[in-house]
């Protein structure tokens, strides 16, 4: 036994033998409603954001150092792999700013009904494929 | 008769024997999360629309770009705030999902040193563009 809770999941069945409590099904017997999949992705994107923290980083440190290094950051980020890494973290960043928006209502308070938990879900993922979208459309037009 | 010991609090002995518990600093990290944030809010876009007009730009429109009053001092609060809520936010990732001791501490303990230099490096980075 590891841990003294543990003891609580023991019980005796009909034939009076100890057996383990049955436990609750876990994640994989669900199926996933919106909601599931918009709190899971909210934290995944929040990593992915960190991770994406190092481009900016590298962008800045590059800029304050030299004109070579800041070229060869402004190179990487025109490549295929820099555009797509781009890409990603504008789409990771609209999506955890929208989620994030709709955590901040829940804290007020906000759109905890049933209609407005999904009305927000479905909105959320249109507000960042929109948003994405126009960011790289502009971003296009401004290059 | 004699008394029956009582406990007053909702911790079993074993658990305050061990010291195990609330450290009494999670509505502040909680808080912190949230102040973060709504800074964050003006805070990404501002940045968003900045970026956007530094496609393809050489480095000294970006010099001359971070050189406004306006673009320092509003990088600096980008960075301040995206760096702690970065912190603060995968300190509960790995609080979740890290269940051995000395991996979660160290892994907490790295994310915030990490954190901080990045910050750090930024910031030094934004001073140096822009002054």
């Amino acid at each position: 036994m590891r841990d003294v809770r543990d003891a609580l999941f023991v019980a005796r069945n009909s034939d009076d033998k100890l057996i383990s409590r049955p436990l609750s099904p876990h994640l994989q017997v669900y199926r996933w409603p919106l909601s599931m999949a918009l709190s899971i992705s909210h934290r995944v994107t929040g990593v992915g954001l960190a991770i994406g923290t190092l481009l900016m980083t590298w962008w800045l440190v590059a800029a304050a150092v030299s004109d070579d290094a800041f070229a060869q950051v402004q190179w990487f980020l025109g490549t295929p792999l820099g555009i797509l890494l781009l890409l990603g973290w504008s789409a990771a960043l609209f999506f955890h700013f929208f989620t994030g928006l709709r955590h901040l209502a829940w804290d007020a308070g906000y759109g905890f009904d049933k209609p407005w938990y999904e009305r927000s879900g479905w909105a959320v993922i249109a507000a960042t494929i929109v948003a994405t979208l126009l960011l790289w459309i502009i971003g296009f037009a401004v290059w | 008769m004699a008394k029956t010991p009582q406990l007053d609090v909702m911790r079993s002995p074993l658990g305050r024997a061990r010291g195990l518990g609330s450290a009494r600093a999670g509505a502040h990290h909680w808080w912190m999360v949230r102040l973060t944030s709504l800074a964050l809010v003006p805070l990404t876009l501002w940045f968003l629309c900045a970026m956007v007009r530094m496609v393809g730009a050489t480095r000294d429109d970006v010099a001359s770009w971070m050189a406004g009053p306006l673009p320092i001092v509003l990088m600096i609060a980008l960075v301040i705030a995206t760096f702690h809520h970065m912190q603060a936010g995968l300190q509960v990732v790995i609080e979740d999902y890290i269940d051995t001791d000395w991996l979660r501490l160290g892994s907490i303990l790295l994310v915030k040193g990490l954190s901080l230099l990045l910050a750090l490096a930024c910031i030094v980075s934004v001073l140096r563009l822009g002054l």
